[in-house]
């Protein structure tokens, strides 16, 4: 027997349950009533759907500044020699990843709410209660929060691996600390902020969970936008063009990203 | 000095991190009702939880829809693997790229995606078409643990095998099997893992059935009852616990446990760095 022929039952396997659910997301979206139109794309042209797209890629863009902002000094002294138990802070990073999604989410409603602790120890210092919960920034706390990690590890991991020589032979030829860091560290890193970017960028444009939970669907994000055209208003039809739409955003940024960085690339089948 | 200062800010972003999991824990031994009150200690959101029929259901839900997609997607991803090795340059490219796919997409989609092939063929939604989900989005998990094994392997021991009078079957399982074993269990952890945290596919394929997921989404948005507290506990101790135990498994493997811990957590979202630059999952 040919041992190519192993891949045969995940072949048969991946066109039933990957290739052919794709292929009905492009025929409702390029249908209405079993004839081919164009129409469900024109509907997205709309103001209150651009709308939402806008609103969403800002969303986006917001949490991953935020992210590298915060996580990326993070990163930086996680990796530095400083520390003898580096190792186990790391551990530390991960273990809230390993908490339920929602769980996560959840918990950051006890802290917003109106009777939060957050609103008490304002009450408390004289601030007075904010109305924290159902707004934009509760909803952009909540990204950060579950998206965070995934910016710090990438980084981490490319700062952990590189030369650390690298450090020492641009203090030996005289650089200081900030263009050491500008001239060496900075410049090694970028493959780790690449992917950082990809991974919380991406989940961010995409998440509908979030700003339901946080948001209390009070405004509505691109994903929130899809699975209420499916889930509520049932147009498969306008909610198939818009899971198109939402794809190909994703390939266009992970192809710029992919130019930013073509080193990174390294595997996988290369469609991209 | 300065040491003083990173170890503050990484103490400040732990800080954030961790603050709403503690003030989760420290409301799960609240006896009053409400989470504006303190009503001293108490086991009684523990109890009710165990009396809680729903939540004892979506449980076994979760690991057992977990555990099956984990054995079927293991056992499929395994032998895929061992194909696609094998293959010549177009018809491995197709295979990979069409691995890559469900990576790319966003959860949203895949689910979504899935949910019209079910009605499309009147598959009612429920356990069933879940577990088919979770299969096939973890079988692409496995395939990228084991292909690397695959790749740094001597092909010549197997050869060898076959030389020394060997069935192909028994080369297969005594040589070509153990070798790539580790890659086999990373990918079945990770498959366990994404299928036990799946919401986003899990709520477009399923009606009928309900996981952890889906259950506290529901939760939420209803009144939150503080049964959910107890639940989350509990849930983290088992977690961190199961980690220590991974990592104190003999300190001669220690570094090697926190390494595949480290990598673990990147599976989750990302299947390490070495693999694809692909979409993580919300």
């Amino acid at each position: 027997m040919k041992r190519s022929l192993f891949a045969a039952p995940y072949g048969v396997w991946m066109l039933l349950f990957t290739v052919v659910p794709i292929f009905l997301i492009f025929y409702y979206a390029f249908t209405w009533n079993g004839e081919f139109t164009l129409a469900n794309f024109e509907l997205f042209l709309a103001p209150e759907f651009i709308g939402i797209l806008t609103f969403s890629l800002w969303m986006a863009l917001l949490c991953t500044l935020i992210c590298l902002l915060v996580g990326y000094p993070a990163a930086l002294f996680l990796a530095s020699r400083d520390f003898k138990r580096a190792n186990i802070v790391v551990v530390l990073f991960v273990i809230p990843m390993w908490m339920n999604f929602l769980l996560r989410t959840y918990a950051w409603m006890t802290l917003l709410e109106d009777t939060g602790l957050i609103n008490r120890f304002l009450e408390w210092v004289g601030i007075g209660r904010l109305k924290l919960m159902y707004t934009e920034n509760a909803v952009l706390m909540g990204m950060v929060y579950n998206y965070l990690p995934f910016m710090i590890f990438p980084i981490y991991s490319v700062l952990h691996k590189s030369d650390g020589r690298l450090v020492e032979a641009a203090q030996d030829l005289g650089a200081n600390g900030w263009l050491t860091f500008w001239k060496v560290t900075l410049p090694l890193s970028v493959p780790g902020v690449i992917s950082g970017v990809t991974m919380v960028f991406m989940p961010a444009v995409t998440t509908f969970v979030i700003p339901r939970l946080l948001g209390g669907g009070t405004f509505m994000m691109f994903g929130d936008l899809i699975e209420n055209q499916f889930l509520t208003v049932g147009d498969w039809n306008f909610g198939s063009a818009l899971s198109l739409i939402m794809m190909a955003l994703i390939l266009i940024s992970l192809g710029i990203l992919n130019r930013v960085d073509p080193q990174g690339q390294a595997e996988g089948g290369g469609l991209w | 000095m300065v040491k003083t200062l990173k170890r503050l800010y990484l103490g400040l972003v732990l800080l954030f991190l961790y603050a709403p999991i503690v003030v989760l824990m420290v409301y799960s031994f609240n006896a009053s009702e409400t989470r504006a009150v303190w009503g001293g200690f108490s086991l009684k959101w523990y109890q009710a939880l165990f009396m809680d029929s729903d939540i004892l259901e979506a449980l076994y839900v979760t690991v057992s829809v977990a555990a099956l997609a984990t054995l079927a997607s293991t056992v499929m991803g395994t032998v895929a693997a061992i194909g696609i090795h094998s293959m010549k340059s177009w018809t491995r490219s197709l295979y990979m790229n069409i691995t890559n796919l469900p990576m790319l997409m966003p959860d949203i989609v895949t689910g979504i995606s899935l949910m019209i092939l079910f009605i499309f063929v009147k598959l009612p939604r429920g356990y069933g078409t879940m577990l088919l989900a979770h299969i096939t989005f973890d079988i692409p998990y496995v395939i990228f643990s084991v292909l690397p094994r695959l790749r740094r392997m001597n092909p010549n021991t197997y050869e060898a095998a076959l030389d020394l009078g060997a069935k192909p079957f028994t080369a297969l399982r005594k040589v070509l099997l153990p070798e790539i074993m580790p890659g086999v269990i990373t990918g079945a952890l990770l498959a366990f893992t994404m299928s036990l945290d799946d919401f986003v596919i899990s709520y477009f394929t399923s009606v009928r059935t309900s996981n952890l997921s889906m259950l506290i989404y529901s939760m939420t948005r209803r009144k939150v009852p503080p049964t959910i507290n107890a639940l989350s506990t509990l849930m983290f101790v088992v977690v961190l616990s199961l980690l220590l135990f991974i990592n104190l498994r003999g300190t001669s493997r220690k570094k090697k446990s926190l390494h595949s811990l480290r990598s673990g957590f990147q599976g989750r979202e990302y299947p390490a760095d070495t693999m694809i630059k692909e979409v993580p999952r919300s």
